[in-house]
């Protein structure tokens, strides 16, 4: 049982590097500090007990829940089209993405496929949501610093993307538009031309903001070296997305594992990775992540094929006896549902795997040792969405 | 036409490689697992599922992790009791507040099916745990007797595991022997029952009975189905 002891050995030295840092000269008597439900750095409400020996965190607890709204049991009472207006709300603000992965997983399982025009437009929306999504996380990733003006920007830029969300599903914040074997609607008129133009906004943000925030010396003093996640730990707790890129992992599902039905292939991009893992390299590769999505949806608006955007399927849908399971790259991370259908017209069971519920039970070991008002930027590099955690 | 034509072949070709693959990392594991591994499933070129022996379960975790599946998916429960409340939504059973004695027996009429990889008890705990540089992944599932819920922590072997087994722990009641950390996740301290167990009712759904699908939203292409057919 060799095999065993280094697994040993690894989660030794994982918990010896989080106890290293905590590095107490003088003892002190203990204070727990509460952060949050509110602050503004947890993105809903998340609480964190912090036991603090003078400036540094020598525990750190999060503690959420207040806003658990059981949707894993809703779906087993929801028939499955409806369940896209439940998970709409799971990452509120890449709403589109959520959708994504249980419609695929429900396809798999009816062993439908969208068509090809279905497709593409599904992957714009998709990759529009992240862009959206981690424009917001960017411009907060600011304020958590202490410079206000990147939240403005990120706000104002991030309208130009959710006008054309807007534009095509109706819903800025919930589109719930994604529809087991295609999409409710087509696109409007003129929409491609808007959304290149919105495109180009998107990037001009991306080059303000490089050169506004990252080159800013109090963000790079504030993030570079802080709160580093060696990859092998970072992929045991199953941190994924730009989190797990920012510490040298190459992988990214829509490249590795693009499930049926997305069409990220048919785009020429590349993925970034950052060797550091600090919060400085999770913020840089999420920026490189937005120009990439612009070029993936340019790319993929020049080449929408014709034709229809629903497949045939049954005006009531009864999903055929299985178990699937799908995951997506979606904004936060990896999301994946695990559907299980008893060939009824509800699923049976869904397992929500989010991307930030993995991402944040990382906490506890990362801030570890670190000193207090680095609490902040790490979690505002982490960027978890709390609705994302709590499900 | 030509292009459907041709992307069928690559994917069936796609097909036999991966499965090749699945079934090769099948034989490895039921060879390092021996009776540990109870069943398991392999579906051509998308997914592998293995059953361990409940004790086997921190074990299948470890050897996989040493066989480079280091990244950690999730860790959840799996209820296969049919709901005592009816199939589903239109059902009149579930516009009860109490499972009512027909309710009772339909439950028992319609007898209780696990999923793939099958199973024998009601309580299944479940995992997925992912090799990122191959892109293999690997669905493990454990039965639990209903009188004995208890199976080992994957924390030693996936830390990652932590948050997961406090969920599943409220939310169905099974106690991971040896963690740390058993407290309630997302309920509050006192809370009774264990909200996601299929005899646990939807109190929402008991107090307003949904009015069941009246309201088909018409897909759209509807219209001209006459004219595809």
């Amino acid at each position: 049982m060799t095999a065993v002891s280094e697994t040993e050995q690894l989660r030794y030295i994982s918990q010896q590097a989080a106890d290293a840092r905590v590095n107490v000269e003088i003892e002190t008597e203990g204070m727990t500090l509460n952060l949050g439900p509110q602050h503004p750095a947890t993105h809903g409400t998340l609480r964190i007990i912090a036991k603090l020996d003078g400036e540094q965190v020598v525990a750190a607890e999060p503690v959420m829940g207040y806003m658990h709204r059981g949707y894993e049991k809703l779906a087993e009472v929801r028939t499955y089209p409806q369940v896209t207006t439940l998970v709409n709300r799971i990452d509120w603000v890449g709403s589109f993405a959520n959708e994504t992965p249980f419609i695929l997983a429900a396809e798999k399982l009816m062993e439908i496929e969208a068509p090809p025009r279905a497709q593409y437009i599904r992957t714009i929306l998709h990759e529009m949501s992240r862009i959206a999504n981690v424009i917001l996380g960017i411009g907060d990733m600011g304020v958590q610093v202490g410079a206000v003006t990147p939240i403005f920007f990120a706000f104002r830029d991030r309208e130009y993307v959710l006008n054309q969300i807007e534009a095509v599903t109706g819903g800025r914040f919930h589109p719930n538009f994604d529809r087991i074997g295609g999409l409710k609607d087509d696109l409007p008129a003129g929409w491609i031309q808007n959304t290149k133009n919105a495109m180009e906004k998107v990037r001009e943000f991306c080059d303000q903001i490089e050169e506004l925030m990252y080159g800013n010396e109090i963000f790079q003093a504030r993030t570079r070296g802080i709160g580093i996640i060696p990859a092998d730990i970072g992929l045991s707790y199953g941190l994924s997305g730009v989190n797990i890129r920012g510490s040298g992992v190459d992988w990214d599902v829509r490249r590795d594992a693009t499930p049926h039905g997305l069409v990220y292939d048919k785009a020429d991009w590349k993925v970034w990775t950052h060797p550091d893992g600090d919060s400085y390299s999770r913020m840089w590769v999420r920026l490189q992540e937005v120009r990439e999505g612009t070029k993936i949806v340019d790319q993929l608006l020049d080449d929408i094929p014709s034709g229809p955007i629903m497949a045939k399927v049954p005006r009531i849908i009864k999903v055929p006896a299985g178990e699937a399971y799908v995951e997506t790259e979606n904004p936060l991370g990896v999301m994946g549902y695990y559907v299980i259908s008893k060939g009824d017209l509800n699923p049976f069971r869904v397992k929500i795997r989010s991307a930030s519920f993995n991402n944040v039970s990382i906490t506890p070991w990362l801030l570890k040792g670190v000193y207090v008002p680095d609490i902040i930027t790490i979690l505002g590099s982490l960027y978890f969405i709390l609705g994302d955690i709590d499900r | 036409m030509s292009d459907e034509t041709a992307v069928a072949e690559t994917d069936e070709a796609e097909i036999v490689e991966v499965d090749e693959a699945r079934e090769a990392l099948l034989s490895e594991l039921t060879s390092e697992l021996a009776d540990g591994l109870v069943e398991s499933h392999v579906r051509a070129g998308d997914d592998l599922w293995i059953r361990v022996h409940r004790d086997a379960w921190v074990d299948a975790g470890m050897t996989l992790k040493q066989m480079d599946f280091g990244y950690f998916s999730f860790l959840s429960a799996i209820d296969w009791l049919p709901s005592p409340f009816g199939r589903d939504m239109n059902s009149q059973v579930d516009l009860t507040l109490t499972p009512s004695e027909d309710a009772d027996d339909e439950a028992e009429a319609e007898p209780m099916e696990t999923g793939v990889a099958g199973g024998e008890t009601r309580f299944q705990v479940f995992a997925r745990v992912n090799d990122i540089t191959t892109g293999r992944a690997v669905t493990l599932k454990a039965d639990l007797p209903d009188d004995d819920l208890n199976v080992g922590t994957w924390i030693p072997v996936y830390p990652g595991a932590n948050w997961h087994e406090r969920e599943a722990r409220e939310m169905y009641g099974i106690n991971f022997v040896g963690h740390p950390n058993p407290r309630n996740l997302y309920l509050p301290g006192d809370f009774q029952g264990h909200p996601m167990r299929k005899d646990y009712a939807l109190l929402s759904r008991r107090i307003k009975p949904w009015p069941g699908i009246v309201d088909v939203e018409p897909m759209p292409g509807d219209d001209d189905e006459g004219d595809d057919s």
